[in-house]
């Protein structure tokens, strides 16, 4: 059985997605046991796998037998298997959450709903563990497809933002389409690792037609993971959506695709190739400065609390994509921890966002005026995401930007670590704005409040399938905050064979 | 001269990008929904098309075997070697794989099973070589002591991989068609610049 779990992984949410959609017209209520059931068995799935790949090292699992490079494989090392978990866990805890909210924002169509959520999670789960690139494509369009139609269940505003991710996501797919063909028009191969060696063994480190290939996927990736030129289509679909969407989507789409970043760099193309022959670090790290910088302003230029976290994502995806250019070992672990990190605390705080939003039905964060008394769990769940993603000891969130400021400053890239510096300042502004309303119940001078008037007075605690997921993220984010030490050992593993510190200029 | 001979030697890749970026454009700056998701397919047929260059190649067939073939290839083999006929390519490719259906250890003639399975193997080496063909590998003698001429077959995967794009294509064209159904519902229009004067102009 355990050998079997790989693939197990994706099966679970990808053959429950279809039982429950042809159950949920008949029986609607067992679609929530059914999704958590799954998903909770793909975690232990995960679980099991990275237990695994700690003890034996990497597993190479051959779907339907077939041995690469003919076949598809699934090769899980330390990076998968730790950014699978994450995952499968984010999904299950978003699911969570979705029981009570998902009739009330997607107009009764809580089995649909569940059918596609299950969906996302085995495309996500996918992308994680698949070791071909055009598996990979495949998994990535069944993944975005199932994003616009969870998006676009919301508000009018979220169906037009819909339909612009749509629009954008599919030029993102088919730009990393068009690269993985250059790649193959080189290498004749489409299995990740097998690419890498025809790559090396050919000497194709000069072709220009594996330079347009990494180009053309670079910036398909970009698209996807909303860096800042790019960003367009984010602020508006995960801030219109319904909180349900949104609260899965959020933590997950854009740290995959990170995860995607990084498996090309280094597993694709190579660090050698990536960082030595083209030589993009610079550029792409000041790319990153200005995505750090104009995530930061544009979250302080919102009123609307789900909007202003949006832009700290793209903030967030600056930290990652700069902490992967910095060519340094210790940025790379930075970049690989954040990844594990962000997805939580964004999966915190837009949980913490959705459940104002049931609560008081305001957007805007005065809605969290006086709070504390009224739903004093819920803000403590709130506090440690937020304090995280200012990066106060000892949440994750402070560890992995630990090593973030380091990788900037063994590299020298000083603008990186002046961007992480005053990016945590913004986010320290804004979180503490809202704590301070919600502590002191401070109002603004006029306007503003005219959504709750009485009404907020009858506000009390979440629901506790509100609550279990929110306090659920907040205990796993200080738990890889305490365990940050063993988090770093795993990653480290992972990136010794890539020999990172010899390379760099 | 040279610019014509670049752009003829590479007519389809030239193509590909002039039909992507029309596409692009359509995607970029149409107002009209149902436009821009025409721009979406233009985009899409493009890469396909891009795809289906790679694998051709001048003067190649479909890598097909049928059993009657192996058969007859087998028969062939056993016969005399003056087989000239308009699928003499093909013929050539079948007695090679013949052979190793007989190298497994079956003298006999090759029953339907075993072709089975050999097609399969045959389909393998054939990739292996026309994998190897686009990276300057001379052409050898092949695995497990085969001769095929990869040069004489279009290569498959490519349009495997093609008709697995077409399926995300019109899946993905299926759900931006939806939301737009759903966006005429909401706003009762499909350009883009009325739907959002509505939205600035309404308080949602």
């Amino acid at each position: 059985m355990t050998e079997q779990a790989p693939i197990l992984i994706l099966l679970f949410p990808f053959l429950t997605a279809i039982f429950v959609a042809l159950l949920g017209a008949k029986v609607p209520a067992a679609s929530w046991p059914l999704t958590i059931a799954s998903l909770g068995a793909s975690i232990c799935a995960t679980l099991t796998t990275l237990i695994q790949v700690l003890e034996n090292g990497t597993i190479r699992y051959y779907v339907g037998g077939w041995a690469p490079p003919f076949g598809i494989e699934l090769r899980i090392d330390g990076l998968n298997a730790l950014v699978a978990v994450t995952v499968a866990t984010v999904a299950f805890l978003g699911a969570i959450y979705s029981k009570d909210r998902v009739e009330s924002e997607t107009e009764n169509k809580g089995p649909q709903y569940y059918a596609l959520y299950l969906l996302l999670a085995a495309g996500l789960l996918g992308i994680v563990i698949t070791g071909d690139a055009f598996n990979l494509y495949v998994l990535l369009e069944i993944a975005a497809l199932t994003s616009y139609a969870l998006l676009a269940m919301g508000n009018k505003r979220a169906t037009l933002a819909a339909f612009k991710y749509l629009i954008m996501g599919t030029i993102g797919a088919s730009f990393y389409l068009l690269g993985v063909g250059y790649l193959y028009i080189k290498t004749g191969s489409l299995n990740m690792v097998d690419i890498q060696e025809q790559l090396i063994a050919n000497g194709l480190q000069d072709s220009s037609t594996v330079q347009v290939a990494f180009i053309m996927i670079t910036v398909g990736l970009w698209v996807k993971m909303a860096f800042f030129p790019l960003h367009a289509w984010l602020p508006n679909s995960y801030a219109f959506g319904p909180t349900t969407s949104s609260s899965i989507m959020a933590p997950l789409v854009t740290k995959v695709m990170i995860y995607v970043m990084v498996r090309m760099v280094l597993t694709v193309f190579g660090p050698v190739y990536a960082f030595e022959v083209l030589d993009w670090g610079n550029i792409v790290v000041w790319l990153a400065v200005i995505a750090i910088l104009a995530g930061s302003i544009g979250a302080l230029a919102q009123k609307d609390l789900r909007k202003m976290l949006t832009f700290l994502i793209i903030a967030e995806v600056g930290y990652m994509v700069g902490g992967v250019w910095l060519v340094d070992e210790t940025g790379m672990t930075g970049a690989i921890y954040h990844i594990i990190s962000d997805a939580f605390m964004t999966l915190c705080v837009f949980l913490f966002a959705g459940i104002v939003f049931a609560k008081t039905g305001a957007r805007d964060i005065y809605a969290v005026d006086g709070l504390f008394k009224k739903m004093p769990i819920t803000m403590i769940g709130f506090i440690v995401g937020a304090f995280s993603l200012i990066g106060i000891p000892p949440t994750a969130g402070f560890f992995s930007k630990w090593y973030l400021i380091q990788g900037g400053i063994n590299s020298g890239n000083w603008e990186y670590v002046i961007a992480l510096l005053i990016s945590s300042l913004v986010n320290a502004v804004l979180f503490f704005r809202i704590i301070e309303i919600a502590y002191f119940g401070k109002k603004p001078a006029e306007g503003h409040i005219h959504h709750h008037g009485d009404d907020h007075t009858k506000i009390s605690e979440a629901p506790i399938t509100q609550l279990i997921p929110l306090l659920g993220t907040a205990a796993i984010i200080l738990l890889i905050g305490i365990f940050n030490k063993d988090l770093v050992a795993v990653i480290q593993d992972f990136l010794e064979p890539f020999n990172l510190v010899a390379g760099i200029r | 001269m040279v610019a014509i001979e670049a752009l003829a030697d590479k007519f389809n890749y030239w193509v590909y990008i002039v039909i992507m970026m029309i596409g692009l454009y359509a995607m970029v700056s149409k107002n009209n929904l149902i436009k821009k998701l025409i721009g979406m397919s233009v985009f899409q047929t493009a890469i396909i098309l891009f795809y289906v260059s790679i694998g051709y190649k001048d003067e190649a067939t479909i890598p097909i075997l049928y059993h009657d073939q192996v058969h007859g290839a087998h028969h062939a083999e056993e016969g005399d070697h003056s087989d000239e006929g308009a699928h003499h390519d093909e013929t050539h490719a079948m007695e090679a794989i013949a052979k190793e259906a007989t190298h497994h250890g079956n003298d006999h003639a090759v029953d339907a099973d075993h072709a089975e399975v050999d097609e399969h193997e045959a389909d393998h080496v054939i990739d292996a070589h026309v994998m190897h063909n686009e990276s300057d590998h001379a052409f050898e003698a092949g695995h497990g002591g085969l001769d095929i001429d990869p040069n004489q077959f279009e290569n498959p995967l490519v349009h495997v991989l093609m008709l697995t794009a077409i399926v995300v294509g019109v899946a993905t064209l299926g759900v931006g068609l939806a939301i737009t159904q759903k966006l005429y519902g909401e706003f009762g229009t499909i350009e883009e610049h009325e739907i959002i004067e509505q939205l600035r102009t309404g308080n949602d």
